[in-house]
Order: C-alpha cells, then structure tokens, then sequence
C-alpha cells in the first residue's frame, strides 16, 4: 500500500489563538511596586532612665497638618531640606570627626554619632508629604555615606551594596561587609520620630 | 519568448505573515513570565507616593501587606475616609495585631524575625492612620516596616 503523506495541519489561526492569550496577559499583568523606604520601629519597652541629649544634637522637623515643614524652628520648602540636614550631620562641632567636611558650628551637632533628626507629624499630615520628607532625611544619609565611601575606598556606597547582594560578585564578601560596616558606623542613621 | 514576459505591474505582492505567530508567541511569553497575579482584590484606592532612595523588597514570601486608603468608588458606602484593608476586606486598626498574628503562624518558626511589614498606603491618607497602624505593629513586635512607594522624583510632583 503506498503510505499517504499525513495532511498538513492549517497553523493560519495559530496567531489568533496565539493573540488571544496575548492579550488576556497584557490586560491582567500588573508589574507590582515591591521597592520602599525600610524603617525599623522602636521597640515598645520604654527604657527606664532619660537619655540627655544635647539641644545642638537634634535636628527637629515639624511637619504641619497643612504639610508645612518646619526645620529647626525655621519655615523651610521641601527641596532644601536635604542640604540642611547634610550641613547639619556633618557639622562635626566637637572635632573629634576627623572625615566631617562641615563648617564645624559650635552651635550645631557634635559628631554625626551623636547627632538625631527628631521628625514630627501631626495626624492630618499627609501621607506623601512625610513619605517626601522621610525620603530627603534617608537621602541626606546616602549623599554623605556615599562621599565617605568613596573618599575611602573609591566607591559609591550604593554601588557596595549592590555588589553585596550581586551573587555574581566576584570580590570577598567578608571584606566588603566590613566596608559597609565601616561606613554606617562611621555616619549611623539616626532618625527618631515623636509620637 | 515567455521568459521576457511583462512583470504585471500594479497590485503589490502581499506581505509574508509566516512570522507573525513567532512574534506574538514571544510577546506572549515575556507578559507570562512577567505577570504578577494580584494577590489581593483592593477596595480602596491605592496611589502610592514617590520616592527615590528605595531599597528592594527581596524575599517576596516574607512580606506582610497592608494596605491603607480612602474606599474606592464602588465601595463609597464605607465613607470617605482613609481606612484599613487587610488580605481582601476592609478592617479596623485593632485588626492589625491579630493579621500579623495570622501571618506569623502561616510561616516557618526560624522565619519569623525576617518578616517584614509592607505598608502600601494611598499618598493621600492622612499620618494619624499611619501612627496608629506603626503603633499596633510596635505592640506585636513587628518592627521591620517598609513604606512601599513608587519610584521617582519626589520633588516637582503633587
């Protein structure tokens, strides 16, 4: 018997069916924001005795409920807050904070271990406001840790972290935390909120 | 001499759509591979803010989600005002304690203190939502938080 070549299947609706599901996806995706600002909340358990701080040690900033900011009993608009909470961290007014490029003020923070931004808000603050402000306090933080670390080891301190996370990264993870360490020993984030 | 014939001239010859499945297949696959299937249906509205020195969320399964935000518009018989939603119904801020509660039991025990809070709040909530919300979680310990935003300039943008 002569073998009869099989039919050839008509692909020509591949593409609609192809198209459909195409579609179906682009509809649902949502490409999800899974990105933020960390925080790390105090504990509950109040510890017993008062800590004294120096008044010059605190950076204070008052956010309104009319989401007016109010820095170091100052009007101040949102766009210059990252450099005065720079000027204030790395004011390092007692000299023992040989790195500090700041203007040394005897009336400002002492070293940038001791110095606190305290942030308020009040209830009827809004939402993004605060994330805005929380989001300059942090950058202030990153701007001077990234000066330092590169000052230190010719690199940004975000590129480091980037390399610690990197499973590819060919370099010793061990130095390269102690690097990390280093800095954020070096400019600790201290960032308070009043309730 | 019919090897000389006129080339008939005028109608264009049709395009060859032979690749055009290939094409969509792969179009096809980048959207199934990059699909996110929600997780939650939000009854609130849910615009995050922007903020530019984000950090990743990186172990997806060791995120608590709670979202906050004035209900959206086919739930407007809740009010106006920002409220709480947790997995898929609205709940009130002394909920909170007892969803992170529900969430620590649903993960192994030696994962608990990597656990972290994702809040996804609306850029118009009101901060007393907030406060109490960071207040509850500081009663269960549940001290790793992270405000979930978009990213982008925060500057220049309402």
């Amino acid at each position: 018997m002569a073998k009869r070549a099989a039919p050839e299947v008509n692909a020509g609706s591949m593409a609609d069916i192809a198209f459909l599901l195409l579609i179906f996806f682009l509809v649902t995706t949502t490409i999800e924001t899974d990105s933020g600002i960390n925080r790390k909340l105090p504990p509950m358990e109040e510890s017993e005795e008062d800590v004294v701080i120096k008044q010059r040690n605190i950076f204070t900033v008052l956010l309104n409920g009319k989401d007016q900011l109010l820095v170091e009993d100052e009007l101040m608009e949102l766009k210059d807050l990252r450099a005065a909470a720079v000027e204030f961290l790395d004011n390092g007014g007692d000299g023992s904070c040989d790195y500090c490029k700041g203007t040394k003020d005897k009336s400002s923070s002492d070293n940038p271990d001791k110095a606190i931004i305290s942030l308020k808000n009040e209830r009827e603050t809004t939402y993004k406001t605060y994330i805005a402000v929380q989001n300059e306090l942090v950058a202030a933080y990153n701007q001077l840790r990234d000066t330092r670390s590169q000052a230190l080891y010719g690199k940004s301190f975000a590129e480091m972290q980037a390399d610690y996370k990197d499973v590819n990264w060919p370099g010793n993870k061990d130095n390269l935390k102690a690097k990390i360490d280093q800095i954020k020993v070096d400019y600790p984030q201290k960032l308070s909120e009043v309730q | 001499m019919s090897k000389f014939k006129k080339k008939k001239s005028g109608d264009m010859p049709a395009v060859n759509t032979a690749s055009l499945p290939d094409i969509v297949f792969m179009l096809l696959f980048f959207f199934m591979v990059a699909t996110v299937m929600r997780q939650n249906t939000l009854k609130i509205d849910n615009n995050l803010p922007f903020a530019d020195q984000v950090e990743k969320l990186d172990k997806k399964d060791l995120v608590m989600y709670i979202y906050a935000g004035k209900p959206s518009a086919n739930y407007t018989q809740y009010g106006n005002e920002a409220r709480i939603q947790l997995n898929d119904d609205f709940a009130s801020v002394k909920d909170v304690a007892a969803f992170i509660a529900a969430e620590r039991a649903g993960k192994r025990e030696e994962l608990i203190p990597f656990l972290t809070t994702a809040l996804k709040v609306d850029s118009d909530a009101n901060m007393g939502l907030i406060g109490d919300i960071k207040q509850e979680l500081r009663k269960v310990n549940a001290l790793k938080i992270n405000y979930t935003t978009k990213k982008g300039s925060v500057l220049g943008r309402d």
